[in-house]
C-alpha cells in the first residue's frame, strides 16, 4: 500500500479545523445489514453515509446467502420465524431495483431448497421438525428418494428422506454488497454529493456524539471517527455487528450481548462434466450435523457451515474435514470439485438468537432520538437484511412496527427497559 | 456456594457437597438463553463444558452473563466442570486439562479420551494413561469410562475422584444398555459413580439412580429436546425419584401375584 509518512510527530491536521461531514443518516458498519439499511434509506430520499474501514469483509464475505426461513426453523424460535418469513417476503422487492440498475451478480435465485436426511435418526428428526413446520402453515413437501434424485441426479443413494421447500431461496451476499455500494455512490453523485467520503468513509467509528455531551441518554447527533473527524447526522444507525458494544458513547445502561460464533465455510468450483452439481439448494442433516450445498450461477458451490465458540478466528482443519465429509454423503461428487476457498468469520450471536433491532429507551419511558441499533443478526444476517432495512426506514419516518418491538435492542438492559420475565 | 447446602442427601465429591444429583452438559444447546433456562429448570449445581469448544474468554472464567457460557454459569451459581471432549490421546487430554485449570482456576476435570468419531467410545488404554498423569498433576479426575466394571475399578485405584460409566454411546439416547454392569460398578466403587452418556429420556435417569448411581450426567437429551426446559425439569424429578426409590428398598420381583391386602386376620363372615 502506498502511503506518505509524516517525518515528525506533529498531527497533520494540527493547522486546520478537522473536516466535518454532514449527512442525514450515518450508518456505522458496512456489512450487508448496514449496506441494506443505507440503501433503503437512500431510496427513501435521505442522504446516507456508511462508516466502515473494510466494508463487506466480515460475516457478509463468508455467508452463503440462503433466504430459508422454513428450513432454518428451530424449536422454541417461533418468534424469530415471523421475522424471517417477513424478511424473506421482502427480498424480491428489496433486490429488484439493484437488478433493474444492471447488477446481474446479486445471485438472487428463486430455486427451491431440498432438505435431505442421512440416517434413520436424521429422518426421524426431520419428520418431527416437519410437524412443527406444517403446524405453522409452512409448505414442506415430502418427496420419495427416487423423486429427489430425479430432480437432483447427483444426490447420493444413501439418504433416508427428502423434503422440498419451494419458498426457501438464495442470494449472493458478496454480489449484493457490491451492487449496493456502487448504487450508493451513483445515487449520491446524482444528488450532488460528489465526494466519495460523503457516502462511504473508510474509517472506524469510535464514539457517538450527543446533543448534551454529558448525557448519553440525550439525542445522538453524530459519530466521531478514528482520525478525529466528526460526522454530523440526524440519525445514527449502529450496524457494526460484534463491534457495536465497543462503541463509546452508547446510552449508559445499554447492554448489547453479542458474542462471536465462528463458522467455517468453503467455496468449490464445479468442473464442466459435473455441471450443474445441483439446481436446488441442498440442506442435509448428516448423523445429526447440519450441512448445506448452495449452487451459484457461476458454477461454484458454497458448502457450510460449522458453528464454533472456541474463540479461534482461523479456518479450522477439523471444520473443513467435517463439512467435506458430510457434504459427500449428500452428493458424493463433491470429492471431484476444486476447493478454491476456505473462509472463517464470526457471526454476532445473541442470547436468544434474535437480532437487536430498533431504538433504545432512555430509562424514563422514551426512546433516545437519533439512534437506531441493528446488530446481533447471528445466522440470519443476509436473510434479515431486507426486514432490517425496511424496519429502519420506518423508524427513520417515526413509524414503529409493534410486531418487532420484541426484538428491541434494549431488551437485555434492565436499567433502560425492564425485561419481561418469560414463563 | 454449594458447601452451604443443608440437604441431608447431598452428593459429596472431593469434599464438595452438591444439592442436586443431576450434572448437566452444555453441548448442542440451541441458544444461550435457552440453555440458561434449561440449566435453571434442571436444578443442577455442576455443569460440564468442553474446553475445546468454548473459549474461556479473556482473563479467566468471568464474562458477562449475556455474552458467554461461563458468565451464564457464574450468574446462576453453577460450578463448572471442564471436560476434555474432542481429545483422542492422553497427551491432548492432559494439555486440555491444564488449559482448563489455568483459565477456570479449578482442578476438577471430566476426562474424556475418545477412540473414534463414529462411536465416541472411550479409549481404555489412553484413558488409564491420562488418569494416572492427571492425578499425579493434582487434578480431581472425573473419568468418563466404558461400562466395564474392571476398568472402572482400575480408574478408582489410580486416583479418580469419580467414575462415570456410560449408559450408551454419547448422543445416542439409547438409555442404559447394560444395567447389570452399572450395578456391578456401583457395588464395588469407593468413589461416586455418575452415569454419563446415552440417556434419552427421564426414565433412563431414574433407572440409573435406582441401580445405585450417585448422580447422572446428561446433555443431548435436554439440549436437543424439542422443549429443553420442560425436559430439564423432567430429569430433575426423575433423578430425585430414582434416588428415593433406591433408598426406599424396592420389593422383590415375583412370578405370581400377591394381593396387596393379605388374607390373614380378616373376619371370617
Amino acid at each position: 500500500m502506498a502511503r506518505t509518512v509524516p517525518t515528525s510527530n506533529t498531527v497533520p491536521t494540527s493547522n486546520t479545523v478537522p473536516e466535518t461531514i454532514t449527512t442525514d443518516v450515518a450508518v456505522i458498519g458496512g456489512g450487508i445489514v448496514g449496506l441494506g439499511i443505507a440503501w433503503e434509506a437512500q431510496c427513501s430520499g435521505r442522504d446516507v453515509t456508511v462508516i466502515d474501514p473494510a466494508p463487506a469483509t466480515g460475516a457478509t464475505f463468508a455467508a452463503a446467502g440462503m433466504l430459508a426461513p422454513v428450513s432454518e426453523l428451530h424449536y422454541q424460535e417461533e418468534d424469530l420465524l415471523e421475522l424471517t418469513l417477513a424478511s424473506a417476503a421482502r427480498w424480491p422487492e428489496f433486490v429488484a431495483p439493484l437488478i433493474a440498475a444492471g447488477h446481474a451478480d446479486t445471485g438472487f435465485r428463486t430455486t427451491p431448497t431440498l432438505v435431505l436426511g442421512a440416517d434413520a435418526a436424521d429422518r426421524a428428526a426431520l419428520a418431527d421438525l416437519r410437524e412443527v413446520q406444517l403446524r405453522h402453515g409452512l409448505d414442506v413437501e415430502q418427496l420419495t428418494i427416487r423423486q429427489a434424485r430425479a430432480a437432483e441426479p447427483l444426490v447420493g443413494p444413501y439418504i433416508s428422506c427428502a423434503y422440498r421447500i419451494a419458498q426457501d431461496h438464495q442470494v449472493d451476499p458478496r454480489g449484493v454488497a457490491t451492487a449496493i455500494r456502487v448504487q450508493l455512490n451513483l445515487v449520491s453523485a446524482e444528488r450532488g454529493r460528489l465526494r466519495e467520503e460523503q457516502t462511504s468513509i473508510r474509517r472506524n467509528a469510535v464514539r457517538l456524539l450527543h446533543a448534551d455531551p454529558g448525557n448519553t441518554h440525550s439525542r445522538v447527533t453524530g459519530v466521531v471517527l478514528a482520525d478525529g473527524r466528526e460526522v454530523h447526522a440526524r440519525e445514527v444507525v449502529v450496524a457494526n455487528g460484534l463491534g457495536a458494544p465497543q462503541l463509546a458513547g452508547l446510552p449508559e445502561g445499554l447492554v448489547l450481548p453479542v458474542r462471536p460464533v465462528f463458522g467455517d465455510i468453503l467455496r468449490l468450483r464445479v468442473p464442466g462434466h459435473l455441471q450443474p452439481l445441483a439446481t436446488a439448494t441442498l440442506r442435509g442433516l448428516v448423523r445429526g450435523v447440519p450441512v448445506y450445498i448452495v449452487p451459484r450461477n457461476d458454477n461454484t458451490v458454497v458448502i457450510g457451515a460449522t458453528s464454533r465458540e472456541d474463540g479461534s478466528g482461523g479456518v479450522s482443519a477439523g471444520g473443513v474435514h467435517q463439512l467435506l465429509r458430510d457434504a459427500q454423503v449428500l452428493v458424493p461428487a463433491v470429492a471431484e470439485l476444486e476447493l478454491i476457498e476456505t473462509t472463517a468469520r464470526a457471526r454476532p450471536g445473541t442470547p436468544d438468537n434474535a437480532p437487536l433491532l430498533g431504538r433504545v429507551a432512555d430509562g424514563a419511558g422514551r426512546d433516545i432520538p437519533g439512534l437506531i441499533i441493528a446488530t446481533g443478526f447471528f445466522r440470519h444476517g443476509v436473510l434479515l437484511t431486507a426486514i432490517a432495512a425496511h424496519t429502519t426506514r420506518q423508524l427513520l419516518g417515526d413509524i414503529t412496527d409493534l410486531a418487532w418491538e420484541r426484538f428491541r435492542p434494549d431488551r437485555f438492559s434492565p436499567a433502560l427497559n425492564p425485561r419481561k420475565e418469560t414463563p | 456456594m454449594t458447601e452451604t447446602i443443608t440437604t441431608t442427601d447431598a452428593l459429596v465429591i472431593d469434599g464438595v457437597a452438591l444439592g442436586s444429583r443431576l450434572i448437566m452438559g452444555t453441548g448442542g444447546a440451541p441458544s444461550l438463553d435457552g440453555l440458561g433456562a434449561a440449566l435453571v429448570a434442571s436444578g443442577t449445581e455442576l455443569t460440564t463444558v468442553a474446553m475445546r469448544r468454548y473459549a474461556a474468554g479473556n482473563g479467566g472464567g468471568g464474562g458477562d452473563a449475556g455474552t458467554s457460557l461461563f458468565g451464564l454459569l457464574l450468574e446462576n451459581n453453577i460450578r463448572v466442570l471442564p471436560n476434555t471432549a474432542g481429545c483422542f490421546t492422553a497427551r491432548e487430554a492432559v494439555m486440555t486439562a491444564e488449559l482448563a485449570r489455568e483459565a477456570l482456576e479449578t482442578d476438577w476435570v471430566k476426562l474424556e479420551v475418545i477412540a473414534d468419531e463414529h462411536t465416541l467410545l472411550p479409549d481404555a488404554v489412553e484413558l488409564v494413561e491420562a488418569t494416572e498423569q492427571l492425578v499425579n498433576r493434582g487434578f480431581k479426575v472425573f473419568a468418563y469410562t466404558n461400562d466395564d466394571p474392571v476398568l472402572a475399578l482400575r480408574l478408582e485405584q489410580l486416583g479418580a475422584a469419580a467414575v462415570m460409566p456410560l449408559g450408551a454411546p454419547i448422543g445416542t439416547g439409547l438409555g442404559i444398555l447394560n444395567p447389570h454392569n452399572i450395578e456391578l460398578i456401583v457395588s464395588r466403587a469407593g468413589v461416586p459413580v455418575v452415569l454419563d452418556a446415552g440417556i434419552g429420556t427421564a426414565s433412563d435417569a431414574a433407572l440409573a439412580m435406582e441401580l445405585g448411581c450417585d448422580a447422572v450426567l446428561l446433555a443431548t437429551a435436554v439440549t436437543r429436546a424439542q422443549d429443553p426446559v420442560r425436559m430439564a425439569e423432567a430429569f430433575k424429578h426423575a433423578v430425585i425419584g430414582g434416588r428415593l426409590a433406591a433408598q426406599a428398598g424396592r420389593i422383590p420381583k415375583r412370578a405370581h401375584a400377591l394381593a396387596s391386602s393379605a388374607m390373614e386376620g380378616r373376619p371370617d363372615l
